[in-house]
């Protein structure tokens, strides 16, 4: 039985859900782990789309950006999470609301 | 027609949460309740748990587990080659050796930071 | 019909400088492991070497003239090698060698002498020539970030310092977001047109209004989210939050690199986008393309409130964040003058001529300010240079004429790249824009002026540390400054061969 074709649109709305999730988890946490998996978020909401769009255009450009920004992201990970660590260490915190040093 | 396979997901959206549901109610209701402090503990493969899993980790896990993310994600970009190598030949093979090479580069660079030792 | 393709389909003989570049990073991440703790100047001379080398390089193919349409591409489009990838290429390897030269004894009396402070500042150098050279979105998109990723990593170079984790931590985050939009934006504008090559989004974008299908409001919204993305990378308001406090945090010597190879960069990678893929974009009923008001509305309140905001500056390094930020905005003027067909060139050249000004003023002021400093970091704030001119006049010198330059005073290079972005304003009618660039200029002038009034005028110790590297890379922006304030069509011939836009 073949799989039934679901539309681009819906997979495009998803992914704007998605988007839409990461973005305000990015605005609204505190925690900066969880911050930063809510740009993760963004970013695999933006792989989807181009992955349906890929799908609907019949060509490898979409699938050549997700590779792309999945290897990106990696590299993101590995930077902010060293950065994590080294917060932490100094202040035993890693809440976000505690950046605060400068001021106008 | 498509609405049918719309049934499917539907039914198991209804069909989930009382399959999550049911069995839970039924051990609580059913099952006794004798607690002692081993039976409380967590549970860790049968042996006994020390301290808070709250504890800091040494460094050399993170370092590892940083080294094998990037690493690991690398491989994306071999597979799609792999499967066009027949293709494209010679052409291929220079593009993967400059790309392995890149990658030996930062071995080398990890290698000679001793991320790879345990000390 | 497929071919497979052969090693010289690659085109590497075009790349050269950005090749050349890759490798000399990549064997010095090597090299730098044998280097010894007490010696790594050995590690910053060949830092310099390789930018050099990749300097001479581009300078030699900065004379050709490459129309786009026959431009020559390499690795099949994704990077192109015209006239505009040879400029920004100079602007940003100049900048980096300043920034080589600027670090050096600082790394060395605060205890961050390490050899990867050089290779990262290579690869971000990279990053920005990449951009300039992108002809696909998938190009900008790495070479956004691997300008971005080291920036984070030198931004938290002074690690166990409180302020430099806050501004790498703060940075990452916020440039993480930001590159979230931009790749939603390039799904979007792949959605609507089929394609990431700007080649090819030009071509459908002419279809897709000839169609009058809605997809076109899928491409706008895609268009706005990339320039979000970018716009975040040069500061521009409403994307600018992270840069006082980063520029205050980070190490002085990464700044007074990144301020300028960011927005090299990131005016780079617009230019691209929006002056070859979306110059047609042209919704019915509009004159100019759908993305122009829009942009100048970003150049108008980048400029009023960097401008406003910087006035009531006392750090130094804050201070020149605002400055920074209102000259996002002025070269901004420019970029929105590419939506007008006919003077989408001019404009790309007047953002070209600014840019070259600006990297020489600005790694110039920052360098002051890394002489001012005192070992752990602080002493930058606008008091500490009281009675500079009598302890130091030549470094006071060199400061008022980066002031003089930043503000727009005539004999200046910042003057001639304000002439070319307010000429390339009107040119496009963008009236009001323009005004409110001239009159926040004289905003401008007031904070500037001061600080030249506290280092003449005012009494104070004005202690400074300065060594021969240091120095060198004042005197070097402070005399391209003034040459380039002198003999403005040094900057002109440079930017004279740029073709960017399709019948342009």
């Amino acid at each position: 039985m073949e799989a039934p074709a679901v539309a681009t649109e819906l997979y495009v709305l998803l992914s704007a859900v998605l988007f839409i999730l990461g973005a305000l988890g990015v605005l609204l946490r505190r925690n900066a782990i969880l911050v930063f998996m809510s740009v993760e978020l963004m970013l695999n909401a933006a792989n989807l789309a181009l992955v349906a769009f890929a799908r609907q255009w019949g060509n490898g450009g979409g699938h050549l950006m997700v590779f792309f920004v999945m290897t990106v992201a990696a590299a993101e990970v590995a930077v902010g999470l060293a950065l994590i660590v080294a917060i932490y260490r100094t202040k035993k915190s890693i809440d976000i609301d505690l950046l605060h040093r400068f001021k106008d | 027609m498509i609405l049918n396979e719309w049934v499917f997901v539907g039914l198991f959206f209804l069909l989930g949460p009382v399959l999550l549901v049911v069995p839970i109610a039924l051990s609580k209701w059913l099952a006794p309740k004798r607690p002692t402090p081993i039976k409380q503990d967590a549970y860790e493969c049968g042996a006994e748990p020390v301290g808070l899993a709250w504890k800091q980790f040494r460094a050399e896990y993170y370092i590892f587990a940083l080294v094998f993310l990037v690493f690991d994600v690398e491989l994306v970009f071999m597979f799609p080659w792999a499967l066009a190598y027949n293709k494209l030949g010679l052409f291929a093979l220079f593009e993967m050796v400059i790309f392995v090479l890149l990658l030996v580069v930062a071995l080398v660079y990890t290698w000679r930071k001793g991320a790879l030792e345990w000390s | 019909m497929f071919t497979v393709p052969s090693l010289s389909d690659l085109n590497l003989a075009a790349t050269l400088p950005a090749t050349l570049l890759a490798l000399g990073a990549s064997v010095l991440l090597v090299l730098d492991l044998f280097v010894p703790k007490g010696r790594k100047a050995l590690t910053a001379w060949l830092a310099l070497a390789v930018l050099g080398v990749s300097l001479i390089v581009a300078l030699l193919s900065l004379g050709d003239v490459v129309d786009l349409g026959t431009g020559e591409g390499a690795f099949f489009g994704l990077y192109i090698a015209d006239s505009f990838t040879d400029a920004v290429s100079v602007i940003v390897l100049v900048t980096a060698m300043l920034g080589v030269a600027v670090a050096y004894n600082y790394l060395e009396r605060t205890g961050m002498q390490r050899g990867e402070y050089y290779v990262l500042l290579l690869f971000s150098a990279l990053g920005a020539m990449l951009m300039g050279a992108a002809g696909d979105l998938v190009t900008v998109f790495v070479a956004l970030e691997l300008l971005s990723i080291p920036l984070y990593i030198l931004s938290g170079f002074r690690w166990r310092d409180e302020g430099s984790e806050e501004s790498a931590l703060k940075y990452f985050i916020l440039g993480a977001f930001a590159s979230g939009f931009l790749v939603y934006g390039i799904a979007l504008i792949y959605g609507a047109t089929g394609t990431t090559a700007f080649g090819g989004i030009w071509a459908a974008t002419r279809d897709l209004l000839a169609a009058d299908a809605a997809t076109k409001y899928v491409l706008l919204l895609g268009a706005g989210m990339v320039l979000a993305g970018l716009g975040f990378k040069v500061a521009a308001v409403p994307f600018h939050m992270w840069t006082p406090d980063v520029y205050q945090g980070a190490p002085t010597s990464v700044v007074a690199y990144m301020s300028v190879a960011a927005k090299v960069g990131g005016f780079a990678a617009l230019v691209r986008v929006l002056a070859w893929g979306l110059p047609d974009f042209v919704l019915s009923g509009q004159s100019a393309a759908a993305w122009q008001s829009t942009v100048w509305l970003i150049a108008a309140l980048t400029m009023i409130l960097g401008n406003v905001v910087a006035v009531a500056q006392n750090n130094l390094k804050r201070l020149l964040a605002y400055s920074s930020i209102a000259h996002a905005g002025y070269i901004l003027i420019a970029v929105a003058a590419m939506g007008t067909a006919g003077v989408a060139n001019e404009a790309a050249r007047a953002v070209v001529i600014y840019l070259m000004a600006y990297a020489f003023t600005n790694v110039g002021a920052f360098a002051v300010i890394v002489a001012v400093e005192r070992d752990d970091g602080g002493h930058t704030d606008i008091d500490n240079v009281r009675g500079l001119a009598k302890e130091q006049p030549v470094l006071a010198a060199s400061m008022a004429v980066f002031m003089l330059s930043l503000a727009g005073v005539p004999l200046t290079a910042g003057f001639v790249g304000k002439w070319f972005v307010f000429k390339a304003g009107l040119a496009a009618d963008l009236v009001p824009v323009t005004v409110i660039g001239v009159l926040t200029s004289a905003i401008s002038a007031y904070y500037y002026l001061r600080v030249i009034w506290f280092m003449y005028f005012e009494e104070g110790e004005g202690k400074a540390q300065i060594a021969w590297p240091l120095a060198w890379g004042i005197s070097v922006a402070a005399i391209g400054t003034l040459i380039l304030g002198f003999f403005p069509y040094l900057l002109s011939d440079m930017a004279r061969g740029i073709a960017l836009a399709f019948g342009g």
